[in-house]
């Protein structure tokens, strides 16, 4: 057999659910698990005569979305009727944006594993509504459930830019750390506020020819880990088929796939692309929309700096590991936590530390966001400082900070009452270790013999001082004390 | 005589306000006409007559008591059945909405209520207003009072017909194409439909979105003002409806009276050819009267108005297929007994549930709007659209107002076009181009042909300038008596 080699190519189409207060086109809200059909209108369930009005806080969120993929943002947008037939979309055509979406030609830089970051092409985005559900759980009928029917979608299409699984898993959660960072959307998985979609297909290179595997489309991913595996399946099974039959991309042979979460499989959803005809039309019931420059300008004071630009930055002026800086700017409100600490004069690796190691867990294990314990930036900054100065040990700081959680108060009282201040008095801490010194000859001797015992005699004795002082002995001090006392 | 019979809406809601006439009173007398006419007129579909005296009893005691009431306080209307109403169904005249009942009341409906009117029933129509003769009504067959053999037009058919026959003081109707002015003008009443985005489309049941609007049917131009009154108006609901900053709307009774000064009459000889010489007779003798006034008559060139029908049947069958895709049998409305699945409660409901016409439209527009065949058809409609309403800006700077027929002939026979779809599209001629350039037009009396039948004479002027409609057209009225001639129908 001859040898092969290929290239992955993957765009990916990405379905944001954007979080305002109403839904696109009426006054109803937003909707989560509630009772089927219990969050609906005659416009989002489609009644003959009612009407739609555009949701200006869904465009400003799209605005702001196209603004940070330093897309091109439309100076005139307008909404289309996008036409099909399917019992979970009352009017049988969603509102959409066909020729003219309010975001053009743009791009997202991606980290890869290396720390380097990868440019991806943005196509366009633009909003639309989404479609109700249909509940299949009554026997020989299917309902339809229109609480999600009128939900505002961003929809982020990306050239075929990504190479890999890994590079399609981090485009997507770059995409979510900034919808979050730009509050436009809470993004949560769970909760299916980001759908993607997937287009894969291998170029391969074999004997000095070029060939085109047919693209598949993979259809309603809503979780990273499904994503990634697609990806990756459909490498395999593309190679394979092509192996098998050496069949190649034609016009009409794009496949419409699922994911197999239990087979961890994609399956055939429809052979040939379906000459869809979705008879697109500019929306008579709705206005088109002209942005002026102070309006954009509005929305563009509230762009901010981006995830990845942020996690760099910390790399970089703080000296943190590309691993710590990644968690810290996950989300816009621990980074502003962790900066206003650090401006608070605390040092950045302990500040990073006692957020990394403490405060997220808490804040986890609580269900809140960080700022969502209570602690106060400057109080987190005050215990760095007593770290830094030995007042407390780096552990006993990690208790304090549980315990600031816990009580709302100072570090410095906390220390005091819960006897964490370390006994940093040479002359307190010579006593005492005089004291075990004496207490103690067999160690004294392995240590002043310097053989093979002396390093764990050495390890006992400090462990004694640590004892008598209920762990409060700063180590430093009193290794030097001993060492001085046995040299 | 009875109140209903003898009185305009406005005399009517004078008498009433002075405490001569009760609104209970007025609107038993209009009962009691419907229950006797009615029979034989076919203009309603529904007739809400509890609710109707409850409302009307209510306004007596506020007059009695001397408590403020609206504008049109005890005044028996109709309205057309394609504006949603909370109380009773809303059928558009299809077999489709048959028992769709609406949760919400329109905008025009609230402000009708607000405005104390007493709301009688609902009126038929050509099935969701697609014909010119109410003949595609799915429900009942409206007839022409002057002649119950011929048809009373369309698609307000129902409302025109209440009106000539003085089954209610007033109506509202709807027009896409002409569905207001050509039955107005068939009936020989007066019609008036207002520019784009005057009065709230919000809660009428869409047939062309972008060409659709509510309009009054009246016995006079001052009724039709007085309605406009309550009616137009910004809403917040509908994103197409105009911003008062940007056109405010007039109290439209209140100069009605005032000739405009300096009159010029746009008129279209050539246009008008096309019409019966009844027809171009009573519009040449109106535009006489114009000149009798004082008005100064100038000729008018509209060199796309003949491609006005073409592309109007693009734009509105392609809206409209688009508009009527939501009655599926999924969600209301008809649904198909016995589905095998989700594919046959489509295609069965809606084969079983939309007439003809409507089908006919439905699939026309479709087609227009498919790949490959969108720029052929519906984006050179929009092309001719932006030509015709360049038409109407040029003839404007000519002219205050334009003069032409309303429809070529008057009230045909029934059945004589309506297996000729063709033909029944044709008779739009004079008032399509009207809906697709967005300008209000009003039908008023102007004659009767040798027949008897009522003819119309449509007015014309720019966008947002209904006060000045009104009274060019009252200022035809004045002259003249067409409209006070009534149908013998008896009682």
């Amino acid at each position: 057999m001859s040898e092969l080699s290929y290239k992955v190519i993957v765009g990916l189409e990405i379905h944001v659910q954007l979080n305002t207060r109403t839904k696109m086109f009426c006054g109803c809200a937003l909707s989560f698990g509630e009772e089927a059909n219990s969050r609906v209108c005659p416009v989002c369930l489609g009644l003959p005569g009612a009407l739609p009005v555009m949701n200006r806080q869904a465009v400003e969120h799209a605005f702001l979305a196209a603004m940070a993929l330093n897309c091109r943002v439309a100076e005139f947008t307008k909404w289309d009727r996008k036409s099909y037939y399917y019992p979970d979309l009352p009017k049988n055509y969603q509102i959409s944006q066909y020729d003219l979406p309010l975001g053009g030609p743009g791009y997202i830089e991606i980290p890869l594993e290396d720390g380097t970051t990868k440019r991806i092409r943005i196509r366009r985005v633009h909003l639309e509504e989404d479609a109700g559900k249909n509940v299949h759980t009554a026997g020989n009928y299917s309902q339809v459930d229109l609480n999600r029917a009128g939900t505002p979608l961003l929809e982020i299409v990306t050239e075929p830019d990504m190479n890999s699984p890994e590079q399609v898993r981090a485009l997507a959660v770059e995409l979510q750390r900034i919808v979050r960072y730009l509050g436009i959307s809470e993004a949560d998985m769970q909760k299916g506020h980001m759908r993607f979609e997937p287009n894969v297909n291998l170029v391969i290179e074999r004997a000095g020819q070029q060939f085109t595997t047919p693209i598949a489309e993979v259809k309603n991913l809503n979780s990273f880990r499904a994503l990634e595996r697609s990806v990756a399946y459909e490498i395999r099974r593309q190679l394979d088929d092509f192996l098998e039959t050496g069949r190649t991309m034609q016009t009409g042979n794009k496949s419409t796939r699922g994911w197999d979460d239990a087979r961890e499989a994609t399956v055939l959803q429809r052979e040939k692309e379906e000459a869809h005809d979705y008879r697109y039309f500019p929306d008579p019931d709705l206005v088109p929309v002209t942005t002026t420059a102070q309006w954009l300008d509005e929305v563009r004071a509230k762009l901010c700096e981006l995830p990845l630009q942020r996690q760099v930055r910390y790399v970089r002026e703080y000296g943190l590991s590309d691993y710590d800086a990644g968690v810290l700017t996950a989300d816009r409100s621990t980074a502003d936590f962790f900066e206003q600490a650090v401006r608070d004069a605390g040092d950045p690796k302990r500040v990073c530390n006692l957020l990394t190691q403490v405060g997220l867990k808490l804040a986890n294990e609580r269900g809140r966001d960080l700022p969502g314990l209570g602690l106060r930036p400057n109080d987190v900054a005050e215990l760095a400082g007593m770290v830094s100065t030995g007042t407390v040990s780096a552990s006993a700081a990690n208790t304090l900070l549980g315990a600031m959680v816990e009580t709302g108060k100072k570090p410095g009282v906390l220390a005091q009452e819960l006897n964490l201040v370390q006994k940093s008095d040479a002359g307190e801490l010579e006593a005492i270790i005089d004291q075990i010194l004496a207490a103690n000859p067999t160690a004294v001797a392995d240590v002043t013999s310097g053989g093979k015992k002396s390093r764990k005699a050495r390890g006992f004795l400090l462990g004694r001082v640590m004892q008598k002082t209920k762990g409060q002995a700063n180590p430093k001090v009193a290794a030097e004390i001993l060492d001085r006392k046995l040299s | 005589m009875t109140p209903v019979d003898e009185l305009t809406a406005i005399e009517l809601r004078d008498r009433i306000a002075a405490g001569q006439i009760s609104s209970v009173e007025a609107t038993q007398a209009a009962l009691d006409r419907i229950s006797r006419l009615d029979s034989t007129i076919g203009a309603f579909l529904v007739v809400f007559g509890d609710r109707a005296l409850q409302v009307a009893r209510d306004v007596d005691r506020r007059i009695a008591t001397r408590q403020p009431v609206g504008p049109l306080a005890g005044v028996p209307l109709a309205v057309k059945d394609v504006m949603c109403t909370s109380f009773g169904a809303t059928t558009c005249g299809s077999r489709m909405l048959q028992d769709f009942h609406c949760p919400s009341d329109a905008t025009v409906i609230r402000k009708l209520l607000a405005a104390d009117a007493v709301i009688l029933g609902k009126t038929n129509m050509d099935e969701f207003a697609m014909g010119s003769s109410t003949e595609t009504s799915g429900l009942r067959r409206t007839v022409n009072p002057w002649d119950r053999s011929r048809v009373p037009g369309g698609s307000s058919g129902g409302s025109a017909a209440a009106v000539a026959a003085r089954l209610c003081s007033a109506a509202l109707g709807s027009d896409t194409g002409g569905s207001i002015r050509q039955p107005a003008s068939f009936c020989g009443v007066v019609g008036l439909k207002p520019t784009y985005g005057r009065v709230s489309r919000y809660g009428l049941v869409a047939y062309g979105s972008s060409l659709d609007q509510i309009g009054p049917l009246t016995q006079t131009v001052a009724d039709a003002a007085i309605l406009m009154n309550v009616i137009a108006g910004h809403d917040p609901a509908d994103s197409t409806s105009v911003n008062e900053q940007v056109a405010p709307v007039d109290n439209y009774l209140q100069k009605l009276d005032e000739p405009v000064e300096g009159l010029r009459v746009g008129v279209t000889p050539s246009f008008n050819a096309g019409a019966e010489p009844a027809v171009q007779q009573a519009v040449n003798s109106a535009i006489d009267i114009y000149r009798g006034a004082g008005a100064e008559i100038v000729e008018i060139d509209m060199p796309h108005l003949d491609y006005a029908i073409a592309a109007y049947y693009v734009i509105a069958t392609a809206e409209a297929s688009s508009n009527l895709a939501r009655y599926d049998g999924v969600h209301y409305g008809y649904r198909t007994p016995d589905p095998q699945d989700y594919i046959e409660v489509y295609t069965k409901s809606r084969e079983e549930a939309f007439g003809k016409e409507v089908k006919r439209r439905i699939m026309l527009g479709t087609y227009a709007l498919s790949s490959g065949y969108y720029d052929a058809y519906y984006l050179k409609a929009l092309k001719v659209r932006n030509l015709i309403r360049g038409d109407f800006v040029r003839a404007f700077e000519q002219c205050d107002a334009i003069c032409m027929p309303v429809a070529p002939t008057t009230a045909f026979r029934i059945g004589e076009k309506v297996d000729d779809p063709l033909k029944m599209y044709l008779s739009d001629i004079y008032t399509i181009a009207v809906n697709l350039a967005g300008i209000p037009g009003i039908s008023v009396p102007c004659g009767f042909d040798d027949a008897g039948l009522p003819i119309g004479l449509q007015i014309l002027t720019p966008a947002f300038s209904e006060a000045k409609l009104l009274r060019v057209a009252r200022m035809y009225e004045a002259r003249t008596d067409w409209h006070t001639r009534r149908p013998a129908i008896g009682g």
